[in-house]
């Protein structure tokens, strides 16, 4: 697995000047730059193992001498051959590795075809996403299941983004290609992929070093792409003037301006701000109103129920206190996913450092992560551990769960709801499960968890992606592709029977909205409401 | 343990929907979890039942010795197969004893094949008899298969009409010239054409099958001409391409597409091609990434919700969580580094064989990665394989090895859990692709278990 190094201007270190062959557990040392040097994270090894010299065998396992006393003599003085071969396959470690373990041992003349095993001909150690590149086997799955590539033939598809772009950018001089900014991020790929291949991540890295080498930092799309990403900053200032904010983002000229100047689609409607954050009345109300050292949550709330939808939060807070949950609201950050989505990794990581810490802390208390935001789970549970190296990160990982989820495995909530009695006024939903939550194996959760309860009649709009993907219906040239993506899901919304619609995630709840006009409400909300909570 | 159900069916594919839909029809309570979404998608969307029945025993004894790994010294001879078979149903009894077809009975096949019907309904064909039918595939063969989509009925090759076959040069899996050409090869009893037309080519040269059907299904405008107008307005210059015997020339009376045509309105799109074309349309069954494998995916499952099962893609099942008294109670799933325990008063392992990764395999030994299941094998690696690609492969019949309820056995032919069924690719016993039985197998075995752990779990 390839990370980020702790230090962000951690050089590539391809280990040409890398005499020791020294590396900490597979990550880049900082300063120890060889070709690569200076290139700033995200950095991968330039070379994979792939350009290893293969070690030539005949069929009755003889090694030409010559070889072998090359690779010894090489390995002992890191004379100039060494040099040479590093420049090319990575270090000296690898080259002599290469050969002890084809020829059983470096000090062994001989060779002993008993110990020669073709799979040992490439050394080991970090293989970064090689062996996640291995492992496709072309089924286009993926590719099948891309809601871009379905409307944008410009658009290579996931397998060219993942595996076969990232065998490309293994050599010197190949650039990556531009299509990477029309991935929306969806991660439909991995949900799809037979094989597990790390699809999401290849594209989060190949994306993170097109934004870092490639990208005119001074361009309009960079800086509109950082503002959307940065969502949290805007929303954290447009919060302590709520009702001007919401009247002033929305206000005609201003948002004609904002497409021509900074390409933000002027069709959308920014989302409305709270006279209240989450995180006020959370204080205003004292905390936690339940205390119990035994069943403890810290509620990652991420920015949407922060700033926009504190009825989400505050749904979550009174349903797990009716279980008697003590609710535990930790300070935090973005959970980095429109940052991964618009390539601005070191944003991300700076989020995530403060997430880690806070969270890693409330779990040393007892509590398991919580989050209301199926993008947020599956920030802290996949991309995090995939994409940064940071102290605690896998045990925040092993304990985040998403809000349902967590009561669906913890409670008996199929119970609890049937004591309720159902609602008391019939109500029908439109339910869209968002792609984030397919990955965490979450798509079906609301529809199965209301189904049998009185009163609620919940349609599952089918499994189309909405389109808006966090920012990337936001922006301006992405817009009507954005809108064609989701062209299915509102088609189904109106001929569901609800005229309110359903779904875990904030912008697939702003995306139904702008395309059928239905309020929308997140299954906690409902939660609340059927369990009198 | 707050998960539960009377049924846990494990896997995604055509075996665990059966298997799912037929415990829920017993009247049982069923969760079907599955680690991805389901790989129907990379099916063609034939449902074969048995095509051909392959010799298990070479021309002459095989060379001692490990496999030469090609070089040819001394090759493997082996009999042609026997068929393709006119009804499917008189082979069972000529296969190998082991085979699933003659541990489960010819009876679940029908049963099996019955229920398909049901949950498929008008969108397939050839529910109407036992016989095979004989279907064109994309390379140009024809396949001996018991149900098809009602999009490839025009093209039987059993039909005596002049067929034209249209192909376009950015799909580069299929070259419609050599299909028609091999068709004729093969002795069709009607004329074909071959004939690449200009329409993909408003596309990027790699734009994708989705791309395709998708501007089908919404007529979008190409330069101008909606979609549909204008790949009929390509097609049509080629409607006397078809030459016959005597040199005369025919119009077509059927015309054969890639399946990429429409994927939500796929009927739609065929009816107003027809209309344009004054010929009927067809679709030739491709490989992946295939539509009409996504559209019986799409299908199936849809059935799985109207049949009430509750069903989750994403994770996947990596243990037995806790068993007692030889039977499992429950299997731990993988959320995302953490596991969460699963309980059932039944199991149903539907998760494929060595390509599907239900069975998994490295240099020691071939497993069954989720309740460690007995795998007969050879002990020595050479013995997996013989030399020739389409002899008797020993690796192909690789699986579990189940009883008459479809338990997987151990080594001593008891089964290994009470309460355990197999269905489908992870069933050893079939070679599925010389025989052209592998969605019969996993409809048979599926029905089967799924039955025999509804009674289980009903107890």
């Amino acid at each position: 697995m390839t990370r980020h190094t702790e230090d962000d201007d951690a050089g590539d270190a391809n280990g040409a000047n890398d005499r020791s062959g020294d590396r900490e557990g597979g990550r880049e040392n900082p300063g120890r730059g060889g070709c690569g040097c200076g290139e700033p994270a995200p950095g991968v090894p330039q070379a994979g193992r792939d350009e290893q010299p293969s070690v030539f065998v005949t069929d009755g396992g003889d090694v030409p001498e010559a070889d072998v006393t090359d690779d010894r003599d090489a390995a002992r003085t890191g004379g100039e051959s060494t040099a040479d071969r590093a420049a090319t396959d990575g270090g000296v470690e690898s080259a002599s590795g290469g050969t002890e373990s084809a020829t059983g041992g470096t000090d062994s003349a001989e060779l002993d075809p008993e110990a020669y095993d073709p799979v040992d001909v490439f050394p080991g150690g970090d293989l970064d996403l090689r062996e996640g590149a291995d492992s496709c086997y072309k089924c286009t799955s993926c590719d099948t299941s891309c809601p871009v590539a379905e409307v944008d033939d410009e658009f290579p598809g996931p397998k060219f983004q993942g595996p076969e772009q990232w065998r490309l950018k293994r050599k010197e001089d190949h650039d990556i290609d531009e299509s990477i900014t029309s991935c929306s991020n969806c991660m439909r790929c991995d949900d799809a992929c037979p094989s597990s291949v790390p699809l999401s991540q290849m594209h989060n890295e190949a994306r993170g070093q097109y934004v870092e080498r490639q990208m005119e930092k001074l361009s309009v799309e960079y800086i509109r792409n950082r503002i959307l990403a940065n969502y949290r900053t805007s929303a954290s200032l447009a919060s302590m003037f709520p009702r001007t904010a919401s009247f002033a983002m929305n206000f005609g000229p201003a948002r004609w301006a904002m497409e021509k100047v900074m390409g933000i689609p002027k069709e959308r409607d920014f989302p409305e701000f709270a006279t209240e954050t989450f995180r006020e009345w959370w204080k205003a109300r004292g905390g936690a109103n339940v205390e119990n050292s035994d069943k403890r949550v810290a509620y990652f709330h991420g920015c949407y129920s922060n700033y926009n939808t504190p009825e989400v939060g505050k749904a979550l807070v009174s349903v797990y206190e009716h279980f008697g949950y003590e609710v535990m609201v930790p300070p935090q950050k973005c959970s980095g996913t429109p940052m991964f989505a618009n390539g601005m990794l070191k944003d991300a990581r700076r989020h995530a450092e403060t997430n880690v810490e806070n969270l890693v802390e409330a779990i040393g208390e007892g509590a398991d992560v919580i989050a209301s935001c199926t993008s947020c789970s599956l920030s802290l549970r996949q991309e995090y551990p995939e994409l940064f190296d940071l102290h605690g990160i896998e045990d925040l990982a092993e304990h985040t769960f998403e809000a349902l989820e967590y009561l669906r495995i913890h409670e008996n909530l199929e119970g609890e709801l049937d004591a309720a009695g159902g609602l008391d006024d019939e109500r029908a939903f439109a339910y869209h499960a968002p792609c984030h939550a397919r990955n965490q194996g979450l798509s079906r959760q609301a529809v199965e968890t209301f189904r049998d309860v009185d009163g609620v009649r919940m349609e599952d709009v089918g499994d189309s992606c909405s389109g808006i993907s966090g920012t990337y219906g936001w922006k301006e040239e992405k817009y009507e592709k954005s809108m064609e993506i989701g062209a299915e899901m509102f088609e189904h919304m109106e001929d569901a029977e609800g005229e309110v619609g359903m779904t875990e995630c904030p912008t697939c709840a702003m995306q139904m909205e702008h395309g059928t006009g239905y309020e929308i409400e997140h299954p906690l909300q409902l939660l609340e409401e059927a369990l009198d909570a | 343990m707050a998960i539960t159900s009377d049924v846990l069916v494990i896997g995604g594919g055509l075996a665990a929907v059966t298997a799912a839909v037929s415990a829920a029809r017993e009247g049982a309570d069923v969760r079907l979890v599955s680690h991805k979404a389901s790989t129907l998608r990379q099916a063609s969307g034939l449902i074969d039942a048995l095509g051909y029945v392959p010799a298990t025993e070479p021309a002459k004894p095989l060379r001692d010795g490990p496999p030469t790994a090609g070089r040819n010294l001394d090759p493997d001879e082996w009999p042609d197969p026997e068929g393709p078979l006119a009804d499917p149903f008189d082979g069972i009894d000529r296969l190998p004893e082991s085979h699933p077809y003659r541990v489960v009975g010819g009876e679940a096949l029908r049963d099996g094949l019955d229920l398909f019907d049901d949950l498929a309904g008008d969108a397939y064909r050839g529910g109407h008899t036992d016989r095979n039918a004989l279907v064109p595939t994309f390379g140009g063969a024809v396949k001996p298969t018991a149900r098809y989509p009602a999009a490839a009925e025009a093209g039987l090759a059993s039909d005596d009409r002049p067929m034209l076959v249209v192909g376009f040069r950015s799909l580069t899996e299929y070259d419609a010239r050599a299909f028609a050409g091999r068709l004729e090869a093969a002795g069709v009893p009607f004329d074909v054409a071959g004939a690449e037309v200009e329409f993909a080519e408003a596309f990027r040269a790699d734009a994708k099958i989705t791309r395709l059907a998708k501007a089908l299904d919404h007529d979008e405008a190409i330069d101008g001409t909606p979609a549909r107008e204008a790949l009929a307005k390509a097609v049509s210059p080629h409607l006397h391409d078809v030459v016959d015997g005597d040199g005369g020339v025919d119009r077509v009376e059927r015309v054969g597409f890639p399946a990429f045509l429409g994927d939500d309105e796929g009927e739609e799109v065929r009816e107003e091609l027809a209309d344009r074309l004054g010929a009927d349309v067809f679709e030739i069954p491709m490989g992946p990434p295939s539509l009409p494998g996504l559209r019986l995916e799409d299908r199936l499952f849809d059935a799985l919700d109207a049949e009430g099962v509750r069903f989750e893609t994403g994770n996947p099942v990596v243990g037995v969580e806790s068993a007692a008294d030889g039977r499992v109670e429950a299997v731990a799933v993988d959320r995302k580094g953490r596991t969460a325990p699963y309980g059932a008063d039944a199991f149903v392992l539907a998760t494929g064989g060595l390509v599907g990764k239900g069975l998994d395999s490295d240099r020691e030994g071939v497993r069954e990665p989720v309740f460690d299941l007995y795998v007969d094998q050879p002990d020595d690696r050479y013995e997996w394989f013989v030399d020739d690609a389409f002899g008797d492969q020993p690796y192909a019949r690789f699986g579990v090895r189940p009883d008459e309820r479809c338990r997987p056995t151990d080594a001593d032919g008891e089964a290994q859990y009470e309460n355990v069924f197999a269905a489908g690719g992870v069933v050893g016993g079939a070679d599925a692709a010389r025989e052209k039985s592998a969605s019969g197998v996993s409809l048979a075995t599926g029905l089967e278990a799924g039955r025999q752990a509804a009674t289980e779990a009903n107890q």
